[in-house]
């Protein structure tokens, strides 16, 4: 049992997929997010236990739709898709075969899966005999923080003639050619994990990993209909990104020897106390986006809360108040009650000023 | 965002109350301002789901859809919609006033003002405008005549709010954001009821802790466009169901209204407390523009004007963006100069200073540069302790008088000169008045509330073919009126 195991307890661990992953690389220095998702943790039933359930959540009717507007891409054996592949891709591809590998004979072992997955990729990277290729649900593994984890699959990968691209289907609308900037930039950040963990595995396997394509296929309804339509996205910017944030996480391991012996957040066995406190231990660098995209936001809300950080007020008000740690420390030094320290000295002078001149106004 | 309202911010947090950023209100508030809670199904495009509205507080109109995914009861629920807001919309373009000009020209006396809870709000009027304005009252799917005259004014609408300074569809967080700095984030702002809870929190409660009381979604429900997931799935869904099987789409609408009053409720306290602070100088001036455009469009439509297209033109497209550009200068100096505290934001800036007059000299008369006959140009000298950061030659306005023009003639350490250009009258020396004397404290700044002119661009006709040519005009099609909304 590895010290990840005993932090997890009994409970089976969590799969990564795109959307921690792209969470992660978003807040590359919480530590607190990095270790609870290296051990697998339940963020979400941990969250609750503390009395902090998570802020957001999924309405059974985007579920519905998300899931019917997939079938419908994917009908009739992808017909819609290999048609906007033609046109997307310019491609004249007759026809395309298609694997689900999503289970390996009934078997969906995480280890089987991935050995398929790997397979079958290699065989078509090495094969390309002209036919084109859909890879339905492929286990890919990425290596996060020093720790390989998988990644749940909710893509497809497109091969012809030994190049590869990775297909997301997503049920926001594509309206007059536009699409809501924040979802499209979501799912260029996922994408990019996909691309970036396919890559790892050819590089791997001793292939060219430029034979995967920068350029991601984005499946979207077209207006108010049901109709689909696709884009090519180019996702080099969020991959460097990724990459250049995944270097950047703080080793897990680094964060492990800082941990108290015999730590652990088991929610079997510990009380919501003892896992909060628990918890505490690791630091969390807690910024508001966290509320959209991470289940244990608001327990490090209130923590931040507690600690009359700067953190609260966004990450654009700290950086305004020069990055200083605490709110009482802004006014202290705003109402001249505490002195700077020498790397202080500019901003300090800045905020005595605001002060002088906002309390004028104001009066 | 800047120090001032990051600080500002800071201090609502040490003192448990939302701080103002602002001493006046910096919109139009209508006398009878058209509330609009629209909420749409999760997942969808566009699809409504239901609508609190209405100018009367104590009397909204609910409109529901019981099944958001039948086309038929969407647009039954648009032209439900249409009843309420043309009657509003078309009564107010009967009155007009002659506005003494070159040339005199009518206007409206008064235009509609939607107020939308949030900025999703606005996104979602601008869809069912979208989604409705193409539509035919015959053919296949005809609708009710008022539906895609409600989707041009909702289209009018939308466009209107992307213009800064527009009052004529107005995000109340963001309104409220524009007078009060929270102690939470910027974004959390986004959330009327936790926002409403720093600015005026319950009795007996400060504003950190009535807005956790607001968080939880049983008392403040999301003020839409979407609902919260929960409320999907443990009540709307069974309720959709109920009539699907009974007909009756009263468990739907119990349900829907459970969670729009609440907001409705919130966007009233809205209105009361920024109708409280005394309205900014050029806020009139603005809403006249306002009032122009929906004249214009009035008229326009009047005369049978086509739906706006999908796409703009190169050309419209070009003009548009160079007139929100000067909306949005305009705005920020006229805000600056209407209010104080807004002007403190770029003095923190260095673009902008405030100070004493410590001497002027009156009488001096100078050769301007392209001139033969000698001018009078003269020169105040201020003292500051602000930060500036402007260089001799940089042309400033004054708070005194916005259309006077002035530049920096030179700077030295905490005084600062500059020199009258205009707007002395006709003498040999300045009209007395026209320029600040010894004593009087004034502010400067390096903003242009006339929001500069739109660079000269070609007629449509004439669009270069590196723009595609000339754009044919939008004409209707049946593809546009017929398009699926499903």
């Amino acid at each position: 049992m590895t010290r990840l195991d005993t932090l997890r307890g009994p409970a089976e661990p969590l799969d990564h997929n795109a959307r921690t992953i792209a969470a992660l690389a978003v807040n590359p220095g919480c530590d607190r997010r990095a270790l609870l998702d290296a051990a697998g943790v339940d963020k979400q039933r941990t969250a609750t236990h503390l009395g902090f359930p998570a802020p957001f959540g999924q309405s059974p009717f985007a579920i519905t739709r998300a899931k019917s507007f997939d079938a419908l891409v994917k009908a009739n054996g992808c017909a819609h898709l290999l048609r906007l592949l033609r046109s997307t891709l310019d491609l004249s591809i007759s026809e395309a075969s298609y694997s689900d590998i999503s289970d390996v004979g009934g078997n969906d072992d995480h280890q089987v899966r991935h050995t398929r997955t790997r397979a079958l990729l290699k065989r078509a990277a090495t094969d390309g005999d002209g036919a084109g290729t859909l890879f339905d649900h492929p286990l890919l593994k990425l290596t996060v923080a020093g720790h390989e984890v998988y990644l749940e699959p909710a893509v497809i990968a497109f091969q012809i003639e030994g190049r590869f691209h990775i297909v997301e289907i997503k049920s926001f609308a594509v309206i007059d050619d536009q699409a809501d900037a924040g979802q499209v930039a979501a799912a260029a950040r996922q994408s990019a994990v996909y691309v970036h963990a396919l890559r790892a595995l050819f590089t791997a396997e001793g292939l060219d990993p430029g034979r995967i394509s920068h350029n991601v296929v984005l499946v979207c309804p077209k207006d108010f209909a049901n109709h689909p339509t696709a884009t090519l996205l180019d996702v080099r910017q969020q991959l460097a990104a990724l990459e250049r944030q995944l270097s950047r996480l703080t080793r897990i391991d680094r964060i492990l020897d800082e941990l108290p012996i015999g730590i652990t957040f088991d929610l079997e066995t510990q009380s919501p106390d003892e896992v909060g406190k628990a918890v505490a231990t690791v630091g969390a660098r807690f910024a508001p986006e966290c509320l959209a995209s991470c289940e244990m936001s608001l327990f490090c809300r209130a923590e931040a809360r507690d600690r009359e950080s700067t953190d609260v007020l966004g990450r654009a008000a700290r950086d305004e108040l020069g990055g200083i740690e605490s709110i009482p420390a802004v006014l202290g030094l705003a109402d001249d009650s505490r002195p700077p320290s020498p790397e202080q000295l500019e901003i300090a002078e800045q905020l005595r000023y605001v002060r002088r001149i906002y309390t004028e106004a104001v009066a | 965002m800047s120090i001032m309202s990051s600080y500002a911010r800071a201090l609502a947090v040490q003192n448990g109350r939302a701080q103002p950023v602002a001493t006046v209100r910096h919109l139009h508030l209508s006398a009878t301002p058209m509330v609009f809670i629209p909420l749409k199904l999760a997942g969808e495009a566009a699809a409504p789901l239901a609508a609190l509205v209405g100018t009367d507080p104590a009397n909204p109109r609910l409109l529901v859809v019981p099944q958001p995914r039948n086309r038929d009861l969407r647009f039954a629920f648009m032209a439900e919609l249409a009843e309420v807001l043309l009657p509003y919309i078309e009564g107010l373009a009967g009155v007009t006033e002659t506005v003494e000009a070159k040339t005199p020209y009518e206007r409206c006396a008064d235009a509609p003002q939607l107020l939308v809870p949030n900025r999703g709000g606005i996104a979602f009027t601008k869809l069912l405008g979208r989604s409705t304005r193409f539509r035919r009252t015959d053919g296949p799917y005809p609708v009710h005549p008022s539906v895609p005259v409600l989707g041009q004014w909702l289209t009018f609408l939308s466009e209107r709010a992307e213009y800064a300074g527009s009052s004529a569809l107005v995000s109340m967080t963001d309104a409220l954001a524009l007078h009060w700095a929270t102690g939470q984030s910027s974004m959390e702002d986004a959330n009327l009821a936790t926002q409403l809870a720093w600015i005026a929190p319950p009795e007996g409660l400060d504003g950190p802790e009535a807005a956790l009381v607001a968080e939880d979604p049983l008392t403040s429900p999301p003020a839409g466009p979407e609902t919260h997931p929960d409320f999907d799935g443990q009540v709307l869904e069974y309720a959709i169901q109920a009539f699907e099987t009974s007909g009756s789409a009263a468990q739907v609408r119990e349900a829907l209204r459970s969670q729009l009053e609440p907001t409705w409720t919130l966007m009233w306290q809205g209105v009361r407390l920024l109708r409280e602070l005394p309205e900014a100088a050029t806020v009139e001036a603005r809403w006249a523009r306002d009032r122009d455009q929906f004249t214009r469009e009035t008229a326009r439509l009047a005369e049978g004007g086509f739906p706006r297209g999908r796409v703009d033109g190169a050309v419209s497209a070009a003009i548009r963006l160079a007139d929100l550009e000067s909306a949005l200068q305009a705005y920020e100096a006229q805000r600056a100069f209407d209010d104080p505290l807004v002007m403190i934001e770029h003095r923190v800036a260095g673009k902008a200073f405030s100070g004493e007059v410590v001497a002027v000299d009156a009488t001096r008369r100078i050769v301007p540069a392209g001139k033969t006959r000698a001018a009078p140009r003269p020169l105040v000298t201020i003292r500051t302790s602000d930060p500036v950061r402007l260089s001799p030659g940089r042309r400033l306005v004054s708070s005194r008088n916005r259309k006077q023009r002035t530049e920096i003639v030179d700077i030295t350490g905490d005084l600062v000169v500059i020199q009258v250009n205009d707007q002395m009258g006709r003498g040999a020396t300045p009209a007395p008045g026209s320029v600040p004397e010894v004593g009087d404290v004034v502010c400067y700044a390096e903003l242009d509330p006339s929001g500069g002119q739109r660079p000269r661009l070609p007629a449509g006709e004439d669009t270069p073919w590196t723009h595609g040519g000339p754009p044919e005009p939008y004409v209707p099609t049946d593809e546009d009126a017929q398009e699926a909304w499903s």
